[in-house]
C-alpha cells in the first residue's frame, strides 16, 4: 500500500485518528472476511479495495478533481448516478456504517437518531472521511425527517443539495419526482459546466444499468443451494458498489459472477447444501456494518440476500426509455419511473415493498426472514410490524431485530438468531 | 451415569443432572465475575455421559466441556414443556433478559420474545432497586406485598433514573413498601406487555430468578388477568431444559423428542 498521508493531509483529515481507525481495519477484516472457508476467488478484487478503502479510489477522486473534474456525496439510491456520470462526474455513496464516528455525530446531532445519519455525519465533523472531503457537494434527501433536518445542519460543513422524494406513487407524485431529477440535472450541469445531453445521458443510463445488471447476475445466483458466496462477500460487493468506479466494478462482479456461475455448475458452495438460508430485509447497511450478516454466518447458518438499500432495492430496473418518446425528456421519465419502483419505507402506503419481501423470500429460497431495523429508523421499524403479520400467515419464520452499530449487543443478538435457528430447525 | 444441564446465567449458574429421567440432583451458584472457576466449582470430580450448556456463558462452556450448547430460549421452553404439558406460554425473567416464549401445544417454540439491552424488566433492575431501598433481593417481594393503601407510581423504567425516583420518594417520606410495590407493578406492565407481543395463551408458566418474588407473581398475573404457574424451582428451569436436551440426543429413558 502507498502512503497516502501527503494526500490526507491535504484533503484535511485528521491525521491522527484516521490513522488509528484505519489500523484497526486489517484485523476486523481479517476475522470477518479472509478466515471465511470456500471463497471465491474473485473477491480477492474486493478484498483489495477494502485494503486500499481510503487510499486507491480517493487518488482517482483527487485526481479526477485535480482535471476540473467534480466530486458528488450521495446518501440514497433515489440519486440518480446516470446523471453524475452522464456530466462526468464522480458519485460516491457518503453512508455511514461504523460506530467510532457515532459520538462525533452526537456532538451536534441529538442522540435519538439513526446511527446511520450520526455515522456519516460524524465522519464530516471529525474529518474522518476522504471521500466526504473530497466532495464538492453532497446530496441530500428528504427519505425520514432524521435525515432531512440533518442536511440543514450539514448544509454549514460541506454545501447540502436537497431532493425531496414524494411520499406517494401516484401519478401526481411521479410528475413532482420528475421535477427534482430536472432540477438536479440543472444543479449537477451547473457544479460540473458541462451539459447533460441525451447522448451523454444515454451513455450514463447505459453504465448505471450495466453495473445493476452486473450485481443482480450476482444476487440470482445466491437462489442456489447450495450458496456458492456467503452474505457478507455479496454485501461486501453491494457495499462497495456505492463508491467504486462503476464500470471497473461492473467488469469485476461479472467475473466473479462468471466464477459463480461454474461452481453452480459443480455443486460447490460456501456452506453445504441444505445450510438454513435468511433473507435480511429491512434497513441499509453501510459499509462497514457486518454485524448481523457475521453473527448469522457464524452460526451454520448462510444470508442468500438483502431486502435492503445495500441490496436488492438498489437493483430494480432496467430503465426502460420507451422508444416513441425520444431525446432526453423521455430519459427523465424512465429514470424517474425507474426509480419509483425502488420501495422504500418512506412511502406510503408501501404494498409493494411487503410483496417484495414475499417474493425474495420465496425466489431464494428463504427459511426464515430477519426483519432487520436500524436504531431509530422508524419508517423500517413500522413496517417491520406489517412485514411480520403477512410472514407469519405465509408460514414463514421471522425475526425482527433492532440494533445499531456497536458490539455491546451482539451477545444478545446471537441468543436470538440461534433460539430462531432452532426454531427453524425443529 | 448421570445426564447433566448447566444455565450459565449473568447472574446464577444453575446445574441440573438427570438419572433415569429424573431429577436426581440440582445446584445454583452465583455466577459471579469469573463464571469458567463457578462452573469448575459446580462439576469438580463429576463426570456425565453427555453435558449441554445453555445461557449467556454456553459458548465459553462449550469450549472448555460442554458437549452442546442450545440457547436458553428453546432450553427454557423444553423445560417448561416437561413440567407443565398444557403450558402455552412461557415468561422467563432473569438477571439480565426477560423473554416471553409462546409455544405450541406439543411445546415446540412458536415464537418468542426478548428485552433489548436495556436492564428495565428484569431481575437486575429488582436488585438495584433492592438496593436503593436498603433490602435484600430476598426481601424486596415480601416487603412490596405488605404495602397498605395501593402502590406509588413510578415513571421510570430506566435503572438509573428510577433508582433517582426511588432516592427521592424516600426523601418525600412515601412509604418504602408502597414505593416497593410501585416499582413491582411498572415492572409487571412491562414484562406483559413483552409476553402479549407473543400472545399470550393459558396455561402460562412464570419462570427465572425473579419468579421467586411472590410480588412479581402476583402483580404479573394481575396484569395478564391470568393465573400463573410457576414451579417449585423456578430458577433451574432452563438447566432442566438443557438436561432433557442432552438426554433426548443421547438416547436416555425417556425420550422425546418426537413428541
Amino acid at each position: 500500500m502507498s502512503d497516502y498521508h501527503t494526500m490526507w493531509a491535504d484533503l484535511g483529515l485528521d491525521l491522527k485518528r484516521h490513522d488509528a481507525m484505519l489500523e484497526a481495519l486489517p484485523a476486523i477484516y481479517g476475522d470477518l472476511y479472509l478466515s471465511q472457508e470456500n471463497r471465491p476467488t474473485g473477491m480477492g478484487y474486493f478484498d483489495f479495495v477494502v485494503s486500499e478503502i481510503h487510499g486507491a479510489r480517493v487518488k482517482e477522486l483527487v485526481d479526477h478533481k485535480a482535471q476540473g473534474g467534480k466530486v458528488i456525496g450521495t446518501f440514497c439510491v433515489y440519486v440518480p448516478e446516470e446523471v453524475i456520470v452522464a456530466a462526468d462526474a464522480i458519485g460516491v455513496g457518503l453512508c455511514g456504517g461504523l460506530d467510532l464516528t457515532v459520538p462525533d455525530g452526537e456532538r451536534v446531532l441529538p442522540r435519538n437518531l439513526c446511527p446511520l445519519i450520526k455515522s456519516a455525519f460524524g465522519f464530516k465533523v471529525a474529518r474522518m472521511c476522504p471521500y466526504f472531503q473530497a466532495c464538492d457537494f453532497v446530496v441530500g434527501e428528504t427519505t425520514c425527517d432524521g435525515k432531512k433536518k440533518a442536511w440543514e445542519l450539514l448544509d454549514g460543513y460541506v454545501p447540502t443539495y436537497v431532493m425531496e422524494l414524494p411520499q406517494k406513487k401516484t401519478p401526481q407524485d411521479e410528475a413532482m419526482w420528475l421535477g427534482e431529477v430536472k432540477a438536479f440535472v440543472s444543479q449537477v450541469e451547473e457544479a460540473t459546466g458541462n451539459k447533460i445531453t441525451s447522448e451523454r445521458l444515454a451513455q450514463g443510463i447505459a453504465r448505471i444499468d450495466a453495473k445493476r445488471a452486473a450485481l443482480q447476475r450476482l444476487y440470482d445466483l445466491r437462489k442456489a443451494d447450495p450458496v456458492p458466496i456467503s452474505g457478507l462477500d455479496a454485501l461486501l460487493a453491494m457495499q462497495i458498489s456505492f463508491y467504486d468506479d462503476p464500470v471497473r466494478f461492473t467488469e469485476k462482479v461479472n467475473a466473479l459472477a462468471d466464477e459463480l456461475e461454474e461452481k453452480v455448475r459443480q455443486g460447490e458452495g460456501v456452506k453445504p447444501a441444505g445450510t438454513p438460508r435468511i433473507l435480511m430485509a429491512g434497513s441499509p447497511m453501510p459499509i462497514p456494518f457486518w454485524k448481523l450478516h457475521s453473527i448469522v454466518e457464524g452460526s451454520e447458518a448462510v444470508v442468500v440476500a438483502e431486502e435492503s438499500c445495500t441490496g436488492t432495492r438498489y437493483l430494480t430496473g432496467p430503465t426502460e426509455v420507451k422508444v416513441e418518446g425520444e431525446g432526453l425528456e423521455a430519459q427523465l421519465w424512465a429514470i424517474a419511473r425507474r426509480q419509483l419502483k425502488t420501495h422504500c419505507a418512506c412511502f406510503t402506503p408501501n404494498t409493494e415493498r411487503m410483496e417484495d419481501i414475499l417474493r425474495l423470500a420465496r425466489e431464494y429460497k428463504a427459511d426464515g426472514v430477519i426483519l432487520f431495523s436500524l436504531q431509530f429508523c422508524q419508517p423500517y421499524l413500522v413496517e417491520a410490524v406489517k412485514a411480520e403479520k403477512l410472514l407469519e400467515k405465509e408460514g414463514i419464520p421471522t425475526l425482527r431485530l433492532e440494533t445499531d452499530y456497536s458490539q455491546e449487543d451482539v451477545g444478545q443478538l446471537k441468543t436470538r438468531f440461534e433460539a430462531f435457528l432452532e426454531v427453524i430447525r425443529q | 451415569m448421570r445426564i447433566a444441564g448447566l444455565d450459565i446465567g449473568s447472574r446464577t449458574i444453575a446445574l441440573v443432572e438427570l438419572e433415569a429421567g429424573r431429577i436426581a440432583d440440582f445446584a445454583v451458584l452465583d455466577t459471579g465475575v469469573n463464571p469458567l472457576d463457578q462452573c469448575q466449582r459446580l462439576l469438580s470430580g463429576k463426570e456425565y455421559v453427555r453435558l449441554v450448556a445453555t445461557g449467556y456463558g454456553r459458548h465459553l462452556a462449550a469450549t472448555h466441556f460442554a458437549d452442546e450448547v442450545i440457547s436458553e430460549i428453546s432450553a427454557s421452553a423444553r423445560g417448561v414443556h416437561h413440567l407443565y404439558s398444557d403450558a402455552r406460554t412461557v415468561i422467563d425473567v432473569g438477571g439480565q433478559d426477560s423473554k416471553a416464549i409462546a409455544l405450541t401445544p406439543e411445546g415446540r417454540v412458536q415464537k418468542f420474545e426478548m428485552n433489548d439491552r436495556c436492564a428495565a424488566g428484569t431481575g437486575r433492575f429488582l436488585e438495584m432497586m433492592a438496593l436503593a431501598l436498603g433490602l435484600s433481593i430476598g426481601e424486596l417481594g415480601p416487603h412490596a406485598l405488605a404495602a397498605q393503601d395501593g402502590a406509588v407510581p413510578i415513571n421510570s423504567m430506566c435503572t438509573v433514573f428510577a433508582e433517582s425516583e426511588v432516592v427521592s420518594l424516600i426523601a418525600r417520606g412515601e412509604d418504602t413498601r408502597r414505593i416497593a410495590l410501585g416499582l413491582h407493578r411498572a415492572i409487571g406492565r412491562r414484562i406483559a406487555n413483552l409476553a402479549r407481543r407473543v400472545g399470550v395463551h393459558a396455561s402460562v408458566v412464570f419462570v427465572g430468578g425473579v419468579a421467586l418474588n411472590p410480588c412479581m407473581q402476583r402483580v404479573l398475573a394481575e396484569e395478564l388477568d391470568l393465573p400463573l404457574m410457576v414451579p417449585l424451582e423456578p430458577q433451574i428451569v432452563v438447566a432442566l431444559g438443557a438436561a432433557l436436551h442432552a438426554q433426548t440426543y443421547q438416547g436416555g429413558v425417556e425420550n422425546d423428542r418426537d413428541r
